[in-house]
């Protein structure tokens, strides 16, 4: 497949949208017409430093 | 005064819900100071440092949210909670919606199939992990997150080429996706010019004036401000340049962007030779002659390059702009302005919300011979070594870092850039303020509402001195955008302020003011 074919197929497509973080991004795109998705996102590991870096290794 | 802490155990919210609401509760009567933040160690020592963190809070960890507040008396303390609890409250309300149930990219992505594009802007150090997420699940990512390091973005970029995905950012503010303004964007006409930017305000002012000058766009993608840099190598202009070259609608591409180093500007200039389409480039600053060899048309201002790509779609000879609007008006205001103000006046202060409007404007005046301070400068002798004290001439980018830790950006929030109006206005040597007005989806709903009264007052201080205030404006933005355009150009009219059809033209108008 041509390395830029799926961005020209995106061109061609309806936007889907999952927003992650500042709401008003969703809002905006909403207003638009657009279907948009809001994450109910929070901090992994609430946010706990050393936590983070645990997870991160196990996911590699 | 009571310095007085609550807690919310584990209650998200992102950092301008906050940042709103923080600016709400610090002007309740009987208020020294007040914050409401995510309990995060960084945002623990800004609350130190303002003397509103208590015992309470400092126990709070990163997912729990503290109102911080110094005040009067306990009765300040109960408003505050008040207007705290309303806030939240009519957040959760408009919330309240089937939509928002997904807690990660992953079950978002399995639950619905034809999702096809990510927009994050969680804090830095998360945004890495949720883009990489999205790569995995096929989505494309626009990324408004900063603080990412360099080499998270180029793991991010080469999974992205990889997949054959757009991975527009680190910190890329603005794109136009299929005629859907993401971040801070505009809505413009659909048409024929494809763009591809590494600055936002530079997308926003060409796309506008593109959308002014009755042309359209197909596509408008940004690269994140990084993207040139030798370390990430063009990797995404590159692949976007590719798509837009494929793309049969689009007819013309427009490049805007800071000029790259000498070994990125030849992977670009053979990029563009492969293309068989009319390629316009701004590399703001950058020696024009540098894209010669590959045939591309190199503008100086981000309006001539606008121009540059409408003409080339309409088929029609390229020319390049002073002013669109008669002379004779130019004259005229130049003559009224000039006439007005004393001859001690000799300085321009520029208050920019928009990061590239100020480079841009910079430029120009250096064009002119007017050398400007500035906290982006383009010379290290020029760096204002305060930016909270202007110096002769000087440009200010408030977009930039210093302007904005704790604060939303300045198209969000005029508060920072209304006081500094004020503030250059006590300045007797100061005889020009230019500034830009960026409307568009993710700003501020009337900037115009804030920016004409705070110049009012700005030109009522010079008055009280003795003294004339010229200002000059412009306003990036289109007829379909959310605020009213027109309204918008008639407020500050109102206030007395010249508004021009160009950051460029009032940029020129403001050195003519200058010129002895």
């Amino acid at each position: 497949m041509n390395q830029v074919e799926k961005v020209t197929n995106l061109f061609a497509s309806d936007l889907s949208i999952v927003n992650i973080g500042l709401e008003g991004f969703h809002d905006s795109v909403e207003e638009q017409g657009i279907e948009s998705f809001q994450l109910d996102w929070r901090p992994p590991a609430g946010g706990n430093a050393k936590l983070i870096e645990i997870l991160e290794k196990l996911n590699r | 005064m009571v310095v007085y802490n609550k807690v919310n155990e584990n209650a998200y919210y992102d950092s301008v819900t906050l940042m709103v609401i923080s600016s709400k509760i610090s002007v309740v009567e009987g208020v020294r100071h007040a914050a409401v933040m995510m309990g995060t160690d960084h945002n623990k020592e800004i609350m130190k440092g303002s003397n509103i963190l208590s015992a309470e809070g400092e126990k709070a960890s990163a997912s729990d949210m503290i109102i911080g507040l110094e005040a009067d008396n306990d009765d300040v303390i109960k408003e505050v909670l008040a207007v705290v609890d309303e806030e939240l409250q009519s957040k959760t309300t408009s919330d309240d919606d089937v939509k928002t149930k997904f807690r990660t990219i992953d079950m978002a992505a399995k639950r619905i199939g034809q999702l096809n594009l990510a927009v994050i802007s969680v804090p830095g150090k998360y945004a890495k992990n949720e883009a990489m997420k999205a790569l995995n699940n096929d989505l494309n990512v626009l990324m408004f997150s900063d603080n990412v390091s360099i080499e998270e973005e180029v793991e991010l970029k080469e999974k992205a080429l990889e997949k054959g995905l757009l991975m527009m950012g680190p910190d890329c503010g603005t794109a136009i996706l299929n005629g859907v303004a993401l971040g801070f964007a505009n809505k413009v006409s659909k048409g024929k010019i494809g763009i591809v930017g590494a600055s936002g305000t530079g997308i926003q002012e060409v796309t506008t004036i593109i959308d002014k000058n009755n042309s359209g766009i197909t596509q408008a993608l940004g690269t994140g401000g990084r993207d040139l840099k030798e370390a990430v190598g063009g990797k995404m202009m590159l692949m976007e340049l590719e798509a837009l070259k494929m793309d049969s609608a689009t007819e013309v591409i427009l490049i805007v962007s800071k000029p790259p180093s000498e070994v990125i500007m030849k992977k670009i200039i053979a990029a563009i030779k492969d293309i068989d389409k009319p390629v316009v480039t701004c590399f703001l600053g950058g020696d024009p002659s540098l894209v010669d060899e590959s045939g591309a048309l190199a503008m100086e201002t981000l309006e001539d390059a606008a121009h540059a790509a409408v003409d080339l779609a309409n088929g029609k000879e390229v020319s390049k702009i002073t002013f669109t609007i008669p002379t004779s008006q130019v004259e005229e205001y130049v003559r009224k302005e000039k006439e007005q103000l004393k001859d001690s006046q000799t300085y321009i202060r520029g208050l920019f919300s928009g990061g590239t409007l100020c480079y841009e404007s910079i430029l120009i005046m250096k064009k002119k011979e007017f050398n400007t301070y500035s906290n982006v400068a383009l010379e290290g002798k020029y760096v204002l070594e305060n930016p909270d004290v202007s110096k002769e001439n000087t440009m200010l980018d408030m977009g930039e870092d210093y302007f904005t830790e704790g604060l939303p950006h300045p198209m969000l929030d005029t508060r920072l850039r209304v006081a500094r109006i004020k503030e250059e206005a006590k300045d007797e040597k100061v005889a020009v303020l230019l500034l830009d007005l960026v409307l568009g989806y993710g700003v501020h709903e009337d900037p115009a509402g804030d920016i004409a009264p705070a110049v009012k007052e700005a030109k009522r201080i010079a008055e009280q001195n003795g003294r004339y205030l010229s200002v000059v404006a412009s306003i990036c933005g289109t007829d379909k955008d959310p605020q009213n355009i027109e309204e918008q150009e008639e407020k500050l009219k109102e206030a007395g302020i010249i508004v021009m059809p160009s950051n460029a033209q009032a940029t020129r108008l403001a050195s003519l003011i200058l010129e002895k």
